[in-house]
């Protein structure tokens, strides 16, 4: 090879080998570098560029070799490196061995946005605030998302189960296990708490719906009574949904559990929320707020009860709606996100703890129904395992968006439900278990 | 993603506004580089010769901040990684979490295709796809290369989806690498104790490679960091998913850091992250228990940053929560999905066949449809134009209403009195008060039918052909 090379034939040939990112780096004359761009270099620029130029004389020496010169023996000797290097240089991609791991250490921040903590409400009333539950319950309080390490999270999530007052259509997995009670709220209160290891339990006074029994609120309330003489934990007491009769139902059911602190399920914008708020004031209850799946009607909620109605930061609960596993949760997850980071972050209307009306799981099909109504789906299995865990991954999944309480129904998903959480929270003691060979295990 | 505004995207580009790109602006272009839905080299002018310091420029400026990596050839080739973002309403998640259900090398021939056939024909009709599992982990159990590189061999025989090679012995991984080195698998896993040996066969077999580092992200980071000065950045994380207790919380704590860590810049320990709920085998022994805990493991990671998973269960109850939450979490959360709106045929309808209004909401109009067309009714289906909301929140939100409904069947030039033989329409269930109203608008016969579409073929049967 005699050939006489052209600076110009050196650069294009540079660029094949892909050096041409070097910005204000001219290559001039007999092969001089001109570094360009005002004085002060900063390390990170002379790293960078050390770097680069490094790369080039690495180019170099490969074009010094094509030429026939046996420029890997001047690196050696420039560098005080012994021998001949048995691999090529790295840029033209082989392997370097290492020896050794580099040593690195790992560090990450801590959120500086998140300054503002979420309200704490505490639900139920002992005797030396004037009630009679055993116990109280206290959800909120968090300054961080819920059981990361940024900040540890106050109080652990709770599970409320559903009661209703008079017997309704549920999936079969459900019914099976309140065959015994379904006529005795009070018996199935009883046995939630005892049986089920339920937090609090929900009444849901849904024989008061006009288009069901039209129960009246009087009736509806003793009912409440039987409820709190049954069973020594908090309860939520819930209306129909029918946004004419539920301001007058529980007005009534407040009135009888005065002193108790219960949830009322619920307030919305589209009844007249300022009768549920004015009788929770008075009577000392907590309301839940709840809109469906849009932060700015949560927002215009939370504010009309709190200035409006004056109801104290320590008495809301926000239900921001709860749609399935696959019908829709996608929207519910994302909006309880919100509604937390922007609590966390220092909105003042969106700083209450949040509940869950977990049991809509059991509208997805895929919960109850018996087999697909496809056939061209896989084989669904049976029903009575897939209904539990439909409601278990539409619980977890909120809680890991903020969600604090849950209201549930299939006693398989209360208790694994409160197993994921509390392990997440961190008060449940396991054997430690050595996985380094997981690979091997038999399983 | 190094930069957040479009005017930063914009001056790089040509500014010609030449519209090749299918913008009519480089800064409405721009806008979609930002938002991710388009692709720098969607602008071909780009190419020249003149823009390419730029167009390298751009390129390094909109790489995601966690790193994508490629699993699999082919059609079926999974990617990973590649977010930007830890909270999904932030942007979107890209490269849904991957799936593999894991077989053994101690398993005989018989039963390990029939596992592996299992996994890949499970599917799940959804908004007008079917979901499925996406890969399936060959795992060494035998610790025996002769048997690892049979199994392997059968499971390459059976199927085309993309593979990870499962042993911490260099020659076991070597051996499978032998058989399934031209379906680019990915090898699990370096440790501390190997990561020579492994490092060796990523780069010889050029394939991606798992670290795996249980609990120890400062080791993590330095297998990460080695890797990379060795030459290869198609890694994959796996800080280890203890299973219960204590252990658990602080494999969530490590999953948490390592993508906070990545998103906010650290480049060195950006990579995508492997979760292997499979672990949950190892405390349980009833495999109901086990498949629970497994799939609530799997849930908690499907929405905490795990990109990757190697799960054991494959009873439907674990599977079909897996791929649902999947799609929950990476759905985009900018789009409403949509079908557009106008009548569609089922079958081949007669004047006798019903008419079905229904929801252009994806998830409602392909559930309505897949109803009806799996069980074989032909019929008349309008999707009614509600911008894309379902049935109950359309009626409430008045998207749907009476004069819609009329506007949508007379759009597509159908005549309810010529073009059928009964003048019925037939409306969802959570629909039935606007039953009056839209006798009064069409004219026609109201039928209100069942709340869930899956009843419609036993209702028919009660109430079709409809009584005169
Ligand atoms: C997701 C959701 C939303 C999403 C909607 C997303 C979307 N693209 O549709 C968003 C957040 C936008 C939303 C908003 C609102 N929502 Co909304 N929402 C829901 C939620 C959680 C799920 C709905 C859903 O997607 N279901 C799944 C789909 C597939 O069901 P579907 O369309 O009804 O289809 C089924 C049936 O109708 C039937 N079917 C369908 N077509 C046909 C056809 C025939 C012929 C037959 C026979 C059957 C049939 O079969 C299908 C499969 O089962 C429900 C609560 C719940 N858990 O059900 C509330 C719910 C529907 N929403 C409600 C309300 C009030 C609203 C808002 C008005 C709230 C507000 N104040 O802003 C707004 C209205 C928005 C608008 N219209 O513009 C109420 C409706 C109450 C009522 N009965 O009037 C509900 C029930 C919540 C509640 N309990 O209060 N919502
Ligand atoms: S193709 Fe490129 S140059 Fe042309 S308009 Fe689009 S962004 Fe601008």
């Amino acid at each position: 090879m005699t050939q006489k090379m052209k600076l110009t034939q050196l650069t294009e040939m540079l660029q094949e080998l892909n050096i041409e990112s070097l910005e204000g780096v001219t290559i001039e004359g007999d092969i001089e570098l001109n570094i360009t761009g005002g004085g002060g270099l900063n390390p990170a620029l002379a790293y960078a560029l050390g770097s680069e130029i490094s790369q080039i004389s690495l180019h170099m020496a490969n074009i010094g070799r094509m030429l026939g010169f046996p420029a890997e023996q001047l690196f050696a000797s420039a560098f005080g490196m012994s021998g001949v290097p048995e691999t090529q240089a790295p840029s033209l991609g082989t392997t370097p061995r290492m020896q050794e791991l580099l040593a690195s250490k790992f560090e990450v921040a801590r959120m500086s946005n998140w300054n503002n903590p979420i309200q704490e409400v505490t639900l139920g009333a002992t005797s030396a605030d004037g009630g009679s539950r055993k116990n109280t319950v206290t959800i909120g309080g968090e300054n961080a998302l819920p059981y990361y390490f940024d900040a540890s999270m106050p109080h652990r999530n709770y599970v409320t189960m559903d009661v209703f007052d008079m017997p309704i259509g549920m999936a079969k997995a459900v019914k099976s296990n309140y065959d015994d009670v379904i006529n005795d709220p009070a018996e199935w209160a009883k046995k939630v708490v005892r049986d089920f290891n339920a937090d609090m339990v929900t009444i849901h006074l849904i024989s008061t719906d006009p288009l069901i029994k039209d129960t009246s609120a009087r009736d509806a309330a003793k009912v409440v009574e039987d409820v709190l003489q049954a069973v020594d934990v908090p309860i939520v007491i819930g209306g129909s949904g029918n946004p004419e009769k539920d301001p007058e139902v529980l007005e009534k059911a407040a009135e009888v559990a005065a002193g108790e602190r219960v949830l009322l399920a619920s307030a919305s914008l589209n009844l007249d929320y300022e009768r549920i708020a004015r009788a929770a004031v008075e009577h000392g209850h907590v309301v839940l707020s709840w809109t469906q799946l849009e932060i700015n009607a949560q927002k215009e909620l939370n504010r009309k009860l709190m200035k409006q109605c004056k109801v104290p930061r320590d008495s809301i609960v926000m239900d921001p709606t709860t749609a399935a596993l696959g019908y829709g949760l996608d929207y519910a997850y994302t909006n309880m996100e919100r509604i937390r980071l922007a609590g966390l972050m220092g909105d003042d209307e969106l700083t209450f703890p949040m509940s869950s009306g977990t049991t809509n799981a059991w509208g997805a099909r895929e919960s109850w129904m018996v087999a697909s109504p496809l056939k061209q789906d896989s084989d669904w299995g049976p029903r009575e395992y897939r209904g539990p865990i439909w409601e278990i991954v539409t619980g977890l999944a909120l809680s890991l968006a903020g969600n604090d309480m849950f209201m549930m129904m299939h006693p398989t998903s209360v208790q694994v439900l409160k197993e994921i959480t509390q392990t997440l929270y961190g008060s449940i003691e396991a054997e430690e278990l050595d996985i380094s060979n997981w690979i091997g295990a038999e399983v | 993603m190094k930069i957040n505004s479009p005017l930063e995207a914009y001056k790089y580009l040509p500014g010609t506004n030449c519209a090749i790109c299918g913008e009519q602006t480089c800064m409405a272009f721009a806008s979609h580089l930002i938002d991710r839905s388009k692709k720098l080299s969607e602008c071909t002018p780009m190419l020249e010769d003149k823009f390419r310091k730029k167009l390298d420029q751009l390129q390094g400026l909109l790489a995601p901040e966690i790193r994508q990596v490629e699993i699999g050839v082919g059609e079926k080739i999974v990617k990973i990684g590649g977010d930007d973002v830890l909270y999904r309403h932030k942007l979107t998640f890209f490269n849904q979490t991957a799936l593999a259900y894991d077989v053994w090398d101690t398993m005989d021939e018989k039963n390990l295709v029939e596992r592996v056939n299992k996994i890949q024909d499970f599917k799940k009709f959804y908004v007008g796809n079917f979901l499925t599992v996406d890969m399936v982990a060959v795992r060494s159990t035998s610790n025996d290369p002769k048997k690892f590189a049979s199994a392997v061999k059968k499971v390459v025989e059976t199927t085309d989806m993309p593979l990870v090679l499962c042993s911490f012995n260099p020659d076991v991984l070597k051996a499978g690498l032998e058989v399934a080195k031209d379906r680019n698998p990915l090898l699990y896993a370096a440790n501390k104790d190997n990561w020579q040996q492994v490092a060796a066969l990523a780069l010889e077999y050029d394939v991606p490679v798992t670290l795996f580092a249980p609990n120890d992200l400062d080791l993590l980071k330095s297998l990460a960091k080695t890797f990379a000065e060795m030459g290869t950045e198609k890694l994959v994380l796996d800080p280890g998913t203890f299973p219960s207790g204590k252990q658990l919380k602080e494999t969530f704590s490590n999953f948490i850091k390592v993508r906070r860590a990545g998103i906010d810049g650290d480049r060195e320990i950006a990579y995508p992250l492997m979760a292997v709920p499979l672990t949950a085998w190892m405390v349980h022994d009833d495999p109901v228990s086990a498949s629970y805990w497994e799939t609530v493991i799997a849930s908690v990671f499907t929405i905490k940053y795990g990109d990757i998973m190697i799960l054991h269960s494959i009873e439907p109850y674990a599977m079909l929560p897996e791929l649902h939450i999947r799609d929950t979490i990476y759905t985009d959360p900018r789009k409403p999905v949509t079908v557009d709106p106008g009548m569609y045929k089922i079958g081949s309808p007669t004047k006798d066949s019903p008419v079905f209004v229904t929801t252009n909401f994806a998830l409602t109009y392909y559930t309505v449809e897949s109803d009806i067309s799996s069980n074989k009714i032909d019929c008349f289906l309008w999707a009614i134009d509600t911008d894309g909301i379902g049935v109950e929140a359309a009626v409430a939100g008045g998207q749907l209403t009476a004069a819609k409904i009329k506007k949508g069947i007379e759009d597509s030039g159908f005549n309810m009195k010529d073009d059928t033989s009964h003048n019925t329409i037939i409306l969802p269930g959570l629909s039935a008060r606007l039953q009056g109203d839209v006798e009064d608008e069409t004219g026609s016969r109201v039928l209100i039918g069942p709340a869930d579409s899956g009843r419609i073929p036993g209702w028919l049967e009660k109430n079709w052909p409809p009584k005169k």
